[in-house]
């Protein structure tokens, strides 16, 4: 291993089995002249942007410590031929760790069937960024990974024409062995590891990339999950899962209100249970929330239940502080009021007010989105042990540096100190981010002395302290010609806003919550006015799949399907006709600079693949068709992580109000795609976390305190209310352009579809989520 | 101290008889493939056979196994439903995050094991107790149903 990873190198290990020769093996000069500037610069972890004065930087390059691309981080080859790549981003459901090593050992030259994956611990001067979050994942890294395995290909190459003493033309890596083309003599990878070893890193600008006709694995969707067998025996390690010798387990009674504290507690009947350890105050973080615990009330007992009961016999007093007045009912109608008055102009065309005056017709409608939980099925955990003054860390985490950094601060150790080793997440939505449970794990091991100490949440704790999605109202109104035509659009997004999480009393939406699907929207109507109205966050607001596009998508695809209706138009055609004509255009012309991150030359908005999809969903779903009584088709299509999705939803509703889904079909453009079968599968997830948010998914408040217990009250849409059938349509894509972001996408036009279709089955009109009674009677 | 049968294996468990059966097999015997998911029955994440019927092991005290047979996912694959249940899960993708999965498996089993043939309505029946945060409905039912015409596998 290379001398800087070897200070802490729990992957750099685990990445060399016993008794193997190691690629990896090489010296730290050898190292630094292998790797070019670019990637050691992010490396050593440099900020991305230096000063004002330097040019922004996007994608990868955008994000804290950027990527890497050494094939020494990444790839270990053993002397029996096993490769061993290493995952730097966690899997919760994507598919990341069978897509990503793919892509290395497809350039590699690998067979699959010899290839292991090993999980990478947070460690983002290593291995570059890590956070598993924003549907970033292959769109960031694809390129890295390509130019690691090709360059580990070239390693074996060089090594193999040197041992054979022949030109290294002359050689070629197939399917784990090197071959000298002229006589046809064959090495195999494990045997060429040890001299590979010793091959410099080929400069980045001197690796040759497969072309892509001669992928063995990438977009052939071929491959089996690499953990779907663990999965399905029950071998498969979660967080929750994490097993330590001598370790102990905790539940805590955490603030029922956001910002309270305990003001007293008595433990004398917790004590009493047997098997109960101790009781543990974890104080509270200060103000602004971040991902620090929220204390509260440790018990520590022998196993999760013995800690359990030794909670419920705990008595404590909160003080809540200012948010006990949080009221759901309230604060939705302090939002409608703000909705209905001017804010704070976030993109303005042409001149709304003067074009809404002169309108044939002026229509308006207001949207409401409540708050959501993630609702993982494996609730948070985490279990952490301090030995020696380095305390490691086990848990389900999207974001495994920020794991580190928080446990690293809040114990006043160095980070280089802290090991966070990454589990599978049962499920993280944006969650798992959030790692204040890994700091809570780690303030109690503290407590005991070092001893390995988990912590669950319950699924009670887990919606009662979440990192909450917004509540919103959207308020919009056009003005509309005689044909119906919208001519002038007014969009009032209000909504507590996720930086303040991060800044406390921040009242407005962010640039990357206003191009979330507000702003940038490329209708083709020529007055458009966008604002945002204050408000004010009472709870942990946090980023959950899809985030902001959610409620803007439902709004803005909502309002669509009512004007169609009021032209008497068809509700697809009437789409298609406001997004308008083919055409690329700049984010920065919608007034969104943000554009998810990414690069508003390499990452336009182009109406001709969001219309596309579009009309592949119709096509698919036979739109036009005539239905029975009571089934309808809805449509919407959206743009967001840089990919286009459409979904056409059929409902079914019963005289008696219940609603029943046929079928969806979903098209989706994210460009070309290294595992479509995961595309595939991410779309048919999202449509029914999209299903189940429209029609069941609500956190609601009351006195501050969170009104949803468990599933029953917290209810997630089950089998028999799923949709039946989920069709995808994959838009071919081209490798010359850049990936969009699959993750996520696929959520936000299902709602306003679904929503869409009840209106032409029932002439109903949904306006506020979730649907749940609202068809009945 | 219960006396119970878990995958075959017979275990002395010294564990207040209340303590439901999921944390005796996860805490006390470090079977984790069994999962929390909500502590009340609510969402199936913690399904096992015991005497080959499904139940929920969150609201199972271990008193109530006494004297039984418990199966997990960690040796349903010794039964032959089980394993092409296994299989199909496996060959048709299913699992997403694969964390609600080992109920799915537990519940489908039992499912084909009852109804070697079920309908869109038998899946409904059966499958709709256990909650997939994912998604992978139509996958789950696609899989029961390769399963379920697995040659041999569910005679």
């Amino acid at each position: 291993m290379s001398a800087r990873s070897g200070a802490r190198g729990g992957a750099a290990r685990e990445a060399s089995p016993e008794r193997s020769v190691v690629l990896a093996n090489i010296s730290r000069r050898r190292f630094l002249t292998g790797l070019s500037l670019g990637g050691f610069v992010l490396a050593a972890g440099i900020p991305s942007r230096l000063s004002a004065a330097d040019p922004p930087k996007y994608g990868a390059d955008g994000m804290p410590h950027g990527w890497v691309d050494n094939p020494l981080v990444f790839v270990a080859i053993a002397s029996d031929g096993t490769v061993s790549i290493v995952c730097h981003r966690s899997e919760m459901g994507q598919g990341v760790r069978t897509g990503m090593p793919m892509i290395v050992a497809d350039e590699l030259e690998a067979d699959w069937a010899r290839v292991r994956v090993v999980q990478a611990p947070g460690d983002e001067n290593r291995y570059g960024n890590q956070d598993t979050d924003g549907s970033r994942s292959t769109r960031h890294f694809l390129d890295p990974m390509r130019r690691c395995g090709a360059a580990a290909r070239t390693m074996l190459e060089a090594a193999a024409a040197a041992t054979w003493k022949v030109p290294v033309n002359e050689v070629e890596a197939v399917n784990h062995e090197v071959i000298h083309k002229p006589t046809g003599k064959k090495l195999g990878y494990g045997a060429l590891a040890k001299a590979a070893a010793a091959q410099p890193v080929p400069a980045r600008d001197t690796v040759r990339l497969k072309d892509p006709s001669q992928f063995r694995y990438i977009g052939k969707g071929q491959l089996k999950l690499v953990d779907a067998k663990d999965i399905v025996t029950g071998k498969a390690r979660y967080g929750i899962d994490t097993r330590v010798d001598g370790m102990l387990y905790a539940v805590v009674a955490r603030p029922p209100v956001f910002g309270g504290k305990v003001a007293s507690f008595d433990a004398a009947e917790t004590l009493k249970v047997p098997g109960v350890v101790r009781v543990e105050k974890i104080e509270p973080s200060p103000m602004p929330a971040r991902f620090n615990p929220l204390g509260g009330i440790a018990v520590i007992a022998n196993n999760t239940w013995t800690a359990m009961q030794g909670r419920k016999a705990l008595k404590v007093v909160w003080d809540d502080g200012p948010n006990a007045s949080y009221d759901s009912a309230a604060f939705k109608a302090a939002m409608e009021e703000s909705a209905r008055k001017p804010g704070k102009v976030v993109r303005n065309n042409g001149d709304f007010d003067a074009a809404v005056a002169s309108a044939a017709k002026r229509i308006s409608a207001e949207y409401y989105v409540p708050h959501l939980a993630h609702a993982t099925m494996e609730p948070p955990a985490a279990a952490a042990r301090i030995t020696n003054g380095k305390c490691e860390v086990w848990g389900c985490f999207q974001s495994p540096q920020a794991a580190r950094d928080g446990v690293a601060k809040r114990l006043g150790m160095s980070a280089d100190n802290v090991t966070v080793n990454v589990t599978l997440l049962g499920g993280g939505f944006g969650r798992k981010s959030k790692t204040d449970y890994a700091v809570e794990a780690a303030l109690l091991s503290k407590a005991m002395g070092g001893k390995p100490v988990k912590v669950i949440w319950s699924r009670e704790d887990d919606l009662h302290n979440s990192y909450y999605h917004t509540v919103s109202v959207e308020h919009l109104e056009a003005g509309v010609d005689a044909q119906g035509k919208p001519v002038a659009w007014l969009h009032r997004s209000v909504a507590p806003t996720i930086i303040s999480t991060f800044a406390e009393g921040a009242k407005q939406e962010a640039p990357l919550e206003l191009g979330m699907g507000v702003i940038n929207i490329p209708f083709a109507i020529p007055n458009i006015r966008i604002e945002n109205p204050e408000a004010v966050a009472h709870t942990r607001i946090g980023w959950f799949r899809s985030v902001s596009n959610i409620p803007h998508a439902f709004a803005v695809q909502s309002f669509l399907g009512e004007l169609a209706a009021a032209a008497g138009r068809d509700q697809k055609d009437f789409l298609l006709e406001v997004i308008g004509p083919p055409r690329v255009v700049s984010p920065l012309d919608l007034s969104d600079t943000w554009n998810h991150g990414e690069s508003p030359e390499r990452y336009p908005v182009d109406t001709g693949r969001l219309r596309r999809v579009i009309e592949t969903a119709a096509a698919d779903a036979g739109w036009g068709k005539s239905l029975p009584k009571g089934r309808g088709l809805g449509i919407a299509g959206h743009y967001s992580f840089v990919s286009y999705v459409a979904a056409v939803v059929e409902v079914a509703v019963s005289d008696s109000g219940e609603l029943t889904i046929p079928r969806v079909n979903i098209a989706v453009d994210c460009g070309a795609t290294v595992n479509p079968d995961r595309v595939r599968a991410q779309m048919q997830g999202a449509c029914v976390m999209g299903v189940s948010l429209a029609t069941l998914g609500e956190i609601s408040y009351t006195a501050g305190r969170v009104e949803q217990n468990n599933f029953d009250t917290y209810e997630i849409t089950r089998m028999s209310a799923a949709p039946r059938e989920i069709s995808v349509s994959i838009i071919p894509g081209d490798w010359s352009k850049p990936l969009g972001g699959v993750g996520e996408p696929g959520v936000p036009p299902v709602p306003p579809a679904l929503c869409n279709a009840i209106f032409a089955a029932t002439g109903k009109r949904i306006r506020r989520l979730p649907i749940r009674e609202q068809l009945k009677a | 101290m219960t006396s119970v049968t878990i995958n075959g294996r017979r275990y002395q468990v010294d564990l207040p008889a209340d303590t439901p059966l999921l944390w005796t097999l996860r805490d006390q015997l470090g079977l984790t493939g069994t999962k929390y998911g909500c502590g009340m029955a609510l969402c199936g994440a913690c399904t096992v056979h015991v005497d080959g019927q499904p139940v929920r092991a969150c609201i199972t005290p271990l008193a109530a196994v006494a004297n039984k047979k418990v199966t997990t996912i960690e040796a349903i694959g010794a039964d032959k439903v089980g394993q092409a249940v296994q299989a199909a899960w496996v060959d048709l993708g299913v699992p997403q995050c694969g964390y609600c999965q080992a109920g799915q498996v537990m519940a489908a089993t039992a499912l084909l094991k009852r109804t070697p043939r079920p309908t869109d309505s038998d899946i409904d029946d059966a499958m709709s107790g256990n909650i997939c945060r994912c998604g992978t409905y139509v996958r789950i039912r696609a899989a029961i149903k390769q399963a379920s015409a697995q040659p041999g596998g569910t005679k």
